[in-house]
């Protein structure tokens, strides 16, 4: 999607350092997507740590699909909490891949956490019997996100646990996830981390390579990839957005990176309308003091 | 024009003197907890020799407070400060607080106690408003920047934003800064280089005051998280002329021991004369006509 590597490959972002022609007296800045690898696990899992006991309970529960995401998540929670106190739920439908039982399981048995697996099948299947058949294929993968949100939020009931978020910054900016499913979750330890970022700190944590290297998928359909679907790389769309976002860098300087104009209007169009699921539902003021507009707390008050 | 011999600073140690900085993480909005917190700590550093005990910004409450502040502001006869004043008999200690003027205007305040009574207040003047941070929303800006006599010499203080504008410090070592505090909530952020950029530059500017004003210098700043953002610690007492005393643990909490020598002070104003050959009236000169000249514009 870019000039200067149009083939780059998600499996190793750091192929794309010092890609961008650099100034002929500038020294090279560091890559704005390379991590302090040690640093930030350790602030990530302080945070997990701090942000779970600081509201009374010392445990988490997340959605174990076998994918990097949720990988990382458990990776962090289980450093920061101890395994015992950390639960993956596995959620099948009947059209889940075998591949994500079995690295949700690997990643259990590598962690010593608790898992347990709950399918979604009949209570999703026995909503769409009650709609005409022709419901979108989009439709079903939103309501299985959503199924598995109400499930992780009973279980965390059960197990007296924070839910555990498991969005990346990169799905988060472009709006990639459910509203209500997947984006839903008390706290998220690798939200600001691009996906590029959480492939370089999940090598970093010795997460197995067969889930490093596979292509990141939803697994809502069968043959589903992120990458196929949303028509570029993790690899492209991590350098094009840590520059329109971290870096604030405008639209038009981007273009003479070399990054195609199509693709910098096509993600640019991603990040502005998605961004009613990066914030609480909209409120109608009208008393003096309005949730979030003149009614301002931290989370985190009084504790 | 330093203000040699202005004034006395009033029995002043000439001995080396202990320092405790208290890398602490407050709880958010709880003054009760955290003066509880503050006691405990004055009394233990006490007990082991300290003669200063430097607490981060805003210390008593936490950092992102919102709407709270006005319900944490504390006035100078509060209980709370008479509790602090009261146990700084042998114990000189400055903290963080939000200070409610007698005309309800709030702001982020530093208090110096000593010998049972509040020494000092400084309020911050410069507020960050900008990216993270929203100060000027919740604080008024404070309209001193002035050192204070205590019985460790004459101190400076400024709370974090305070030290990113060089004014402030050319003032204080015009004032006759002995001993600078700088008091941080800093957040850690910028994780792509070996060295934490958040922490890298404070301890630039740490380091840099040190060896500009030739003085000590304490960087006070706290740990823990609030709604998602840490703050790094990386506590320091640097000597005068720079160079690092004592540093505290990244992302923990710590009380950080050194021992300031004003025999060093002299010893580093002697081999550099800094703040000897400083030309007040140039500085103020030209200010002024820069100030003039904008007023035209």
């Amino acid at each position: 999607m870019s000039a200067t590597k149009p083939d780059s490959d998600h499996q190793n972002p750091s192929q794309n350092m010092h890609t961008s022609q650099p100034c002929p007296h500038a020294t090279p800045a560091a890559d704005p997507l390379t991590l302090n690898l040690p640093l930030v696990q350790k602030i990530l899992v302080g945070f997990i740590r701090n942000e779970v006991l600081r509201t009374g309970l010392k445990r988490v529960v997340f959605g174990l699909s076998g994918g990097i995401d949720s990988t990382l998540a458990a990776y962090l929670a289980a450093e920061a909490l101890g395994p015992e106190n950390v639960m993956g739920v596995r959620m099948p439908y009947s059209s889940s891949s075998s591949e994500t039982m079995e690295h949700g399981q690997l990643v259990a048995d590598r962690l010593g956490i608790q898992s347990k697996t709950l399918s979604i099948a009949a209570q999703v299947d026995s909503y769409f019997s009650q709609l005409s058949p022709d419901v979108t294929r989009l439709r079903r993968a939103n309501m299985m996100a959503r199924q598995r949100m109400t499930i992780l939020y009973d279980q965390s009931a059960e197990f007296q646990a924070l839910v555990l978020g498991t969005s990346n910054k990169t799905e988060l900016l472009l709006g990639y996830g459910t509203l209500h499913g997947d984006m839903a979750s008390a706290l998220n330890p690798i939200g600001d981390l691009y996906k590029s970022q959480v492939w370089e700190l999940s090598e970093h944590m010795g997460v197995p390579p067969e889930i490093v290297k596979k292509p990141p998928t939803a697994d809502l359909w069968a043959g589903q990839t992120d990458e196929d679907e949303l028509g570029f790389s993790y690899a492209d769309v991590d350098r094009l957005l840590v520059r329109m976002v971290d870096q604030r860098i405008p639209l038009a300087d981007l273009e003479n990176e070399g990054f195609q104009k199509q693709f910098i209007e096509r993600v640019a169009r991603m990040v502005r309308t998605t961004q009613f699921k990066r914030r609480l539902p909209l409120i109608a003021k009208v008393g003096p003091r309005t949730i979030d507009r003149d009614f301002r707390y931290s989370r985190d008050w009084g504790t | 024009m330093s203000n040699d011999d202005q004034k006395t600073s009033p029995s002043s140690l000439n001995r080396p003197f202990r320092v405790a900085v208290a890398q602490i993480a407050p709880k958010l909005g709880d003054v009760a907890a955290n003066l509880e917190m503050h006691k405990r700590i004055i009394s233990e550093t006490t007990a082991a020799g300290a003669d200063l005990v430097v607490f981060p910004e805003l210390s008593l409450t936490g950092y992102f407070l919102r709407d709270l502040v006005s319900e944490v502001a504390l006035k100078r006869d509060s209980s709370e400060i008479i509790q602090l004043s009261d146990v700084s008999s042998h114990t000189s200690v400055v903290f963080g607080l939000v200070e409610e003027s007698s005309q309800n205007q709030i702001y982020n305040g530093a208090v110096w106690v000593e010998g049972g009574v509040v020494q000092a207040v400084h309020r911050k003047a410069y507020l960050p408003t900008y990216g993270m941070f929203d100060e000027s929303r919740y604080f008024a800006a404070g309209n001193r920047m002035r050192c204070f006599d205590t019985r460790l010499g004459r101190v400076g203080i400024l709370i974090c934003e305070d030290a990113w504008h060089l004014s402030n410090t050319v003032i204080l070592g015009a004032d006759g800064a002995d001993l600078i505090i700088l008091m941080g909530n800093s957040p850690a952020r910028g994780v792509n280089t070996a060295e934490l950029a958040s922490q890298a530059v404070w301890h630039h500017i740490a380091r840099n005051v040190a060896m500009f004003l030739n003085v000590p210098v304490v960087f006070a700043n706290r740990v823990g998280y609030e709604d998602g953002v840490c703050f790094f610690g990386s506590s320091q007492v640097i000597a005068p002329g720079g160079s690092t005393l004592a540093q505290a643990a990244q992302l923990e909490e710590e009380i950080l021991w050194a021992t300031i020598d004003p025999s060093a002070t002299r010893q580093a104003r002697i081999i550099t004369p800094l703040a000897r050959d400083e030309r007040l009236e140039l500085t103020l000169r030209e200010l002024e006509r820069i100030a003039h000249e904008r007023n035209q514009a």
